[in-house]
């Protein structure tokens, strides 16, 4: 085999390969051939997407770390600081689910922990086939029982996320974890490796032969015999990483700490060249000194093993030996692997030998960067369609609400779907209540709440995405992607603050993918930067298509708020007999893109991300078009949501997304069962069932019903009805919420 | 008086619980790494919920062999003060026998997360002594090995002796057997629960029904 067909068997292009042997001015030999493949995979190296995550917006008043740490950190009251990032483990989950989420949580918890805070909540965003699929079964009760048995082990609670299931899932699932942690100011940390002569240290599990190549696997498409992949997949273990993080919050109380990272994809290959690569130093590393699992490995499967439960330190010289007593004491491995150098390359010795030496800049950023332009799909689609069964039969034409009832049964069998019902079958696998921060829990609300043991403030988190917009409309996806976690902050009481994003495509190669990319990203950039709010860490899946389907594109926002007085906080469920409901916000808009479409009126899901601006194709009678988001009425509501918020005049409050109006309403009585008398003068499905942007349902006392409208300025409202009874009334219809919840509680129960 | 929270490899709510017993209830308590053999200045023990040593092989089967839970033996024995297992810690006493039965995986195979309602069913204990006898408090419980289980001479000793302390109130989350939530040993110093008091201790999480148990230990020490 020539060297360039082992390059390309590391995944590495005949170009790359070409830059590779120009930057070492000759041949690289396998292990260096490793190296690269690792650091210039698409996981590692962003390389076809950097250039459009350009676009985001990272600066803001409480941001301390943005992107390009191994998580981002916002300031928030009396020098406490939250650390948070989100990560895709899609490839390993599909294959090998339980494991492939276990290790995925395990992962993203030591980025957080490498930061030097106290990880304190976990959020999850899974996307399956639809429920009906065997296949999606399974990996949906392999996925949860590997997110439970990691998280619930490791003592963090898993507070939300969100579940979705569509075909498009079917062969690649998605599994995006997100973890939250907090930490005071001073005790911030880095990943970096500095001052020659500082020692490396190796702390956590041994070494072994597990997840060579998880990275590369992770930056192909899925095709074949997954069980082939099986190797690729590493094994988790949340008893060590539990001793892990106890350890190493020790270890960050050390002033001798220089800094320290997580060795996730790539392992030994990749984390200290980044280190490196930060600090402006060199380092090099003596094969011998690793601590290994397995006998007779061979420098290779050393540097490319992605063993889980392992760490990377630099300490001042001369301290090593505390660092090492700290984690012996936990039970956990730690040796000295090698010392900073002033020469900026990573260098691997075995035995005193150099087996392998890459200048820093070539491993780190060195990657070229695909020259690929995007391109707009055009009509009609020059690949086949991915989706079996694409006909001509369309949605059926639109009815008014006369002579069909209030749309309450439409409204049950809606409930019964499982993207909409509850997700109890789910969240009571994980535990959710550990550390005692949990004020609002999972299925309780449209965020999270968590608050800090003695203080006043309280933190909101939420993840979501759908993809399904952005399949639709990529650039209204990704507005809609940043604007439904504002939605979901904002109704507990809390202050958005920040973002944490991953973006799972398909295969980037695909000039037409590329295009949705570069869409999605657009339209989250300009939310974010109409709504203030940076991006301060985030993650890219590429590859997510089999031979029959590729994924939608979805972008999954993880965001977290502030609420500076918990007293504050207001709870999503109606509260009282005889408050009154108001819908506030963006008051009509198109059923398009909407779930009740999908469920009731089953058509195939379009095969094409149309864009609206483009003008081009417009199917049916537009019910594959979304209602865009008008920005400028999304900063009017939020602020006036929030002025209502500080005055306490909201007695609950929720977002209206997935289901539309009808199911926000339903979600609303399920709290104390209380039911609702609706007086809508409009009973269209657009009405009851559309998924239009910027709308909250509240409630407030009937006293204060004349100052809320006066507080809502500027910004539309209508009066829904009045809190009451144990059903919900509408045109002439009635049902009982506890009819309404055994749908809605029985839509997941496997 | 002193308490001590232990902390096994994988102790979870340890910080959790001494944040209840330190902050809360303002008594002095130390966190009590599991190689520690000298017990005797402690009036009140926790062994906090989690997963010591991974719960590998069986919860509870390896941490009964840590030096820690081998001198609780003895502090039992001299009657030097009280004992409470909470879920792991539960697991762990029944391995260590320090009380009786056995907690085993739960019917439905998955781990549960949720608040329960529990029926107090002997409120003239350390434990329970701020209850009254029937009342119904709500815990979280958190486990997926909680189904108490115990052979009939056992379950018949411990209703005659009225060790039996709660109850699962309406549905049995796990299995028990009896719906048995919580119990004491005979001398009336070792309690074992699953579910977590230290969990509901503030209004700001749920009703606060946990704080009154754990205040009752310490009254009792007081007293």
């Amino acid at each position: 085999m020539t060297k360039l067909e082992l390059a390309q068997q590391h995944g590495l292009s005949p170009r790359e390969y070409e830059t590779i042997c120009a930057l070492l001015g000759r041949e690289p030999n396998e292990l260096e051939l490793g190296l690269f493949s690792l650091n210039w995979s698409e996981h590692c190296s962003y390389k076809s997407s950097k250039r459009f995550l350009k676009r985001l917006p990272t600066t803001g008043r409480r941001v301390l770390q943005g992107p390009g740490e191994n998580a981002g950190v916002l300031e928030l009251e009396n020098d406490w600081c939250v650390v948070f990032k989100v990560e895709s483990h899609n490839h390993p989950s599909a294959v090998e689910p339980f494991h492939g989420a276990a290790t995925g949580v395990g992962g993203i918890i030591r980025d957080i922990l490498s930061m030097g805070a106290r990880p304190i909540a976990l959020l999850d965003s899974l996307r399956f086939g639809e429920l009906s699929n065997p296949k999606a079964r399974n990996l949906l009760e392999g996925v949860v029982a590997g997110i439970a048995h990691y998280g619930n082990c490791i003592g963090v609670p898993t507070v939300g996320g969100d579940v979705y299931f569509e075909d498009a899932y079917t062969d690649n699932c998605l599994v995006n974890a997100m973890c939250v942690g907090l930490l005071k100011r001073s005790d911030l940390k880095r990943a970096v490796a500095q001052g020659v002569g500082n020692k490396i240290i190796l702390v956590g599990a041994r070494t072994g032969r597990d997840g060579i190549h998880g990275a590369t696997f992770a930056s192909e498409d899925l095709i074949g015999e997954a069980e082939e992949k099986r190797p690729n997949v590493q094994v988790g273990d949340p008893f060590t990483g539990k001793l892990l993080i106890e350890a190493t919050l020790e270890a960050c109380r050390q002033p001798e700490l220089i800094g320290l990272q997580d060795l996730g994809a790539g392992g030994l290959s990749t984390a200290p060249p980044e280190m490196a690569a930060r600090g402006g130093v060199g380092i090099v590393i003596d094969i011998e000194e690793i601590p290994l699992r397995a006998e007779k490995m061979t420098p290779y499967e050393i540097l490319l093993s992605e063993s889980q439960e392992r760490m990377v330190l630099c300490v001042r010289q001369g301290a090593e030996q505390k660092f090492l007593r700290i984690y012996r004491k936990w039970g956990l491995e730690a040796e000295v692997i090698g010392e900073v150098i002033a020469e900026k390359v990573y260098r691997i010795r075995h035995e005193g030998r150099t087996i392998a030496e890459v200048p820093i800049s070539a491993l780190v950023g060195g990657a070229p960067e695909p020259e690929l332009a995007p391109l707009p799909p055009g009509n009609p689609h020059p690949a086949p369609s991915p989706w079996k069964g694409e006909g001509s039969e369309r949605f059926g034409a639109r009815s008014g609400g006369e002579g069909r009832g209030g749309g309450l049964k439409q409204l049950i069998q809606l409930l019964r779907s499982p993207t909409i019902g509850s997700k109890r079958w789910i969240y009571q696998q994980y535990d959710h209540t550990v550390q005692t921060n949990t004020v609002i829990g999972p299925g309780a609300h449209d965020a999270a709440l968590l608050r800090v043991k003695g203080e006043r403030f309280a933190l909101a988190v939420t993840m979501g995405g759908n993809g399904r917009y952005c399949q639709l409309d990529p650039y209204e996806g990704g507005v809609r992607a940043v604007c439904e976690g504002v939605h979901n902050i904002v109704s507990v009481g809390a202050e958005p603050i920040g973002i944490t994003d991953c973006l799972n495509f398909a295969n980037p190669t695909d000039p037409q993918v590329l295009w949705s990319f570069e869409r999605v990203i657009a339209g989250m950039a300009e939310a974010a930067k109409a709504l203030e709010l940076p991006f301060v860490s985030g993650n890219v899946s590429f590859y997510n298509q089999s031979e029959t389907r590729r994924i939608y594109p979805t972008p999954v926002v993880g965001m977290v708020g502030l609420l500076k007085d918990i007293e504050q906080r207001v709870p999503m469920g109606f509260q009282r007999e005889g408050d009154r409901i108001y819908l506030v916000g963006k008051l009509s808009g198109r059923v398009g893109g909407s779930e009740y479409l999908r469920v009731l009126r089953p058509s195939p899901p379009t095969p094409l991300p149309f864009e609206r601006e483009k003008g081009a194709v417009r199917r049916g009678e537009g019910l594959d078009e979304l209602e865009p988001t008008d920005l400028e009425l999304e900063r009017r509501l939020l602020g006036a949501m929030l002025a209502l918020v500080q005055r306490r005049l909201l007695r609950s409050a929720h977002d209206v997304s997935e289901g539309g109006l009808l199911v926000a309403i339903a979600e609303k009585s399920f709290a104390q069962g209380l039911g609702a008398r609706l007086e809508l003068d409009d009973l269209s499905e657009e009405m009851l069932f559309g998924e239009w942007p910027s709308r909250f349902v509240v409630t407030v006392a009937p006293e204060h019903e004349g100052a809320l409208t006066e507080l809502l300025a500027g910004v539309p409202y209508k009066k829904l009805g009045t809190v009451g009874g144990d059903a919900l009334e509408l045109g002439g219809e009635r049902v009982s919420v506890e009819e309404l919840r055994r749908a809605y509680e029985t839509a997941l129960d496997l | 008086m002193r308490a001590a929270v232990v902390v096994f490899p994988g102790s979870n709510c340890d910080l959790d619980t001494h944040y209840v017993l330190k902050d809360l209830l303002r008594i002095e308590t130390e966190l009590l790494w599991y190689r520690e053999t000298d017990l005797k200045d402690y009036d009140l023990i926790v062994l906090p919920g989690g997963f010591a040593y991974g719960d590998y092989l069986r919860a509870g089967a390896i941490a009964r062999f840590a030096p820690v839970v081998q001198a609780l033996v003895e502090y039992v024995e001299r009657g030097r003060g009280l004992v409470l297992g909470i879920c792991n810690g539960f697991q762990i006493l029944t391995e260590a026998g320090l009380l009786p039965g056995a907690l085993a995986p739960n019917l439905g195979r998955k781990f549960l997360c949720k608040t329960v309602k529990l029926r107090v069913e002997n409120a003239y204990t350390p434990l329970t002594r701020l209850c009254r006898e029937g009342e119904l408090i709500e815990l979280p419980i958190a486990h997926g090995e909680g189904r108490y289980v115990a052979p009939p001479e056992t379950l018949a000793k411990l209703k005659s002796n009225r060790q039996i302390l709660f109850t699962y109130h309406g549905e049995n989350p796990n299995g028990s057997l009896e719906s048995i939530a919580g119990i004491m040993d005979e001398t009336g110093t070792v309690f074992g629960m699953m579910p977590h008091p230290e969990r509901n201790c503030e209004r700001l999480l749920g009703t606060g029904d946990g704080l009154k148990l754990l205040q009752g230990m310490v009254e009792e020490v007081l007293a």
